[in-house]
């Protein structure tokens, strides 16, 4: 039983990775209704600068801030020069161009930083007090980070004006712009949200799985069959199934299939989901008029 | 200039291509050949996949895993079973067209973008799936299977590898005429009518569910001959061969050799095989950075891809008269696209 409890509450700490790295391709797919595959070495490269950061000298969370601004700056900038030419491209284009940007991160961050595997500190004390040794402290602090997060986030978008701003350019672009707000930079700025916290759920997990180029590509695959999972229109939806995959991963793994087969977890849930239940669990149905 | 001598201008150019194909390999080495035979190879793989995506609008990043299935379905029935190598060709797609119908028939509920990460997820697993420990007896496991070289039959006076480019070319002319006669008639309309509007070719009597399926498991058919192909070519299959870039650079292929066109898998196989190597010439430091900007200027310059832009210069040339005559247009945006309310 102890076993047990450690692995739910262990997939509860890689499950607020998924749940934020799915709120990450939630908010693109919102905006535009694209799935970004290149999100996860987004993710990847930002924790390597977050890497050089402390290595250069800087304290943790001073890396950690820096980090997440020069992520959002960079969203914005991919969004303006790589994505806005091609806004009328047909959809495959598109992810011709998500492929191009993957493998460009990949290779750079190969390129520069090596594919050698690197360790990555972790903010929180090695020593946990309070868990009985159910949890490390880095997992508690992981999960917390995450739903400060979260709520960041939510504030943002429900009290903010900026905030309901974005919101009216993902819901009706033609309106919004008719209101006076503008759109393109809405989808730029939620580019960038994207990244910044991309860039949160690549350093709160790079201790776990240590730092290497190609670190986030199953990562990516549990954060798309958690935003699935949730209903990829709906970002507390994303977030609920990041928690729920993570469990399910780590119970699955430990006491029916091993660990061989992991990543056929996240196969066998994203097509279940998208055959059973394509709005996922707190998706809205989508009704097309014809 | 009429489309009786368009047509005949096709065959001629399809003559001359395939004529052209015949005299490469007495010029070039036996390792370039040897890369003209990868190429023809992911021709027809892409062949397969633009059939599924191009003409009918269903988007695939997973055809990795039918080209694997292909390729393994190959190597154990040469290993186990003794098998000659051209008579493991049919049995591959066969396999692959039952296990891509059977993929297709829950694909059928998924559009778009929806699809591509299904299959994503299919190419992410594969090489998992094909370490998997109860099948190790046939797979070989982690280490794969090693084949031999096949000898050019009768005796005949070229290497192994101007041999197995023949044989190779042979299946290739006969897949695509076999895929053109499929595309140019009854069935290929139906495919493009459904990528188009789905539900005015219902109306029309369109058994859409029936047509994806089987255009799934077509598709993978030619993936997975392919991928037969490709095992006996290389002489080994193992698992991290089939990794989820396999799957990425077929989708590349056929977006960057241009959607819904025959001539377009041939480009994208030739773009499949060579542009790495190109980047690698480039940049040893980071080929795949190389790699990602040829495909974002691709996108840039040639967003119908090679095929299109080819067809474009070709328009611009002859007269209006021929203009969206034989032309099946590339997916637009609103494919897999959430509409939205409009007032």
């Amino acid at each position: 039983m102890e076993l047990f409890w450690q692995q739910v509450l262990s997939g509860l700490a890689t499950g607020s990775i998924y749940a934020s790295l799915a709120l990450a391709l939630v908010m693109i797919y919102q905006a535009t209704h694209l799935v970004n595959f290149a999100q996860g070495e987004m993710a990847m490269f930002s924790t390597y600068i977050a890497w050089a950061l402390i290595q250069a000298g800087l304290p943790y969370w001073a890396a950690f801030v820096l980090t997440v601004a020069i992520a959002f700056v960079g969203g914005v900038a991919i969004e303006r020069i790589v994505i806005r030419p091609l806004e009328s491209a047909n959809v495959l284009s598109l992810v011709i161009v998500f492929i191009g940007l993957l493998v460009i991160f990949n290779s750079v961050a190969g390129w520069i930083f090596t594919y050698t595997i690197k360790t990555f500190p972790s903010p929180f004390p090695a020593e946990a007090r309070f868990t009985h040794g159910y949890i490390s402290a880095h997992e508690m602090g992981m999960i917390a980070v995450v739903l400060v997060v979260l709520a960041l986030l939510f504030a943002f978008f429900r009290f903010t004006s900026l905030g309901l701003a974005m919101r009216a350019a993902a819901q009706n672009p033609i309106s919004s712009r008719l209101v006076g707000i503008r759109v393109g930079w809405m989808l730029a700025l939620g580019w960038g949200l994207a990244a910044a916290v991309g860039a949160v759920a690549g350093m709160m997990v790079a201790p776990i799985i240590f730092l290497d180029p190609n670190m986030m590509s199953g990562v990516l695959l549990y954060g798309f069959a958690a935003a699935l999972l949730g209903g990829i229109d709906n970002p507390v939806g994303a977030v609920v199934g990041g928690f729920i995959v993570g469990v399910m991963e780590n119970l699955v793994g430990a006491f029916v299939i091993g660990p061989d087969l992991k990543l056929t977890v996240a196969l066998v849930l994203i097509i279940g989901v998208l055959v059973v239940r394509p709005a996922g669990l707190l998706g809205r149905r989508v009704v097309t008029r014809v | 200039m009429t489309p009786g001598s368009d047509h005949r201008n096709r065959w001629g150019v399809a003559a001359t291509a395939v004529v052209l194909a015949c005299a490469l390999p007495l010029v070039l080495s036996n390792y370039q050949t040897f890369q003209l035979t990868l190429a023809l190879i992911y021709a027809i793989a892409l062949f397969g996949l633009n059939l599924l995506t191009g003409y009918n609008g269903q988007i695939s990043l997973g055809h990795g895993a039918f080209y694997a299935i292909g390729a393994y379905t190959a190597a154990i029935l040469m290993d186990h079973y003794d098998l000659p190598y051209w008579a493991t060709i049919v049995p591959a797609g066969v396999v692959c067209l039952g296990a891509g119908f059977l993929f297709g028939l829950p694909a059928l509920r998924l559009e778009g973008l929806y699809l591509a990460l299904a299959t994503f997820a299919l190419a992410v697993c594969t090489p998992q799936l094909l370490k998997y420990k109860l099948i190790e007896k046939w797979t070989g496991g982690v280490q794969g299977i090693v084949l031999l070289k096949p000898d050019p039959p009768l005796d005949l006076p070229i290497s192994a590898d101007r041999w197995l480019y023949y044989f190779t070319l042979a299946i290739t002319v006969l897949a695509f005429l076999f895929g053109w006669n499929l595309l140019r008639g009854r069935t290929g309309r139906a495919l493009v009518a459904i990528r188009d509007h789905p539900i005015a070719a219902e109306t029309m009597g369109i058994n859409a569910a029936l047509y994806k399926s089987l255009a799934f498991g077509v598709s993978a058919m030619y993936t997975g001959i392919a991928g037969a192909l490709g095992a006996i070519v290389v002489q080994f299959v193992a698992p991290d061969s089939f990794s989820p870039f396999l799957s990425i650079s077929f989708l590349v292929g056929v977006v960057v050799g241009g959607l819904a066109s025959i001539s377009g898998a041939i480009f994208g196989g030739l773009v499949v095989e060579f542009i790495p190597n190109v980047a690698d010439s480039i940049s040893k430091a980071a080929p795949w950075a190389i790699y990602g900007i040829f495909l974002l200027g691709f996108m840039y310059l040639m967003p119908s891809g090679v095929a299109g832009a080819l067809r474009v210069l070709a328009m611009r040339k002859t007269t209006r008269q021929t203009q969206g005559a034989h032309v099946a247009p590339p997916l637009t945006r609103s494919t897999g696209e959430v509409p939205q309310k409009s007032q």
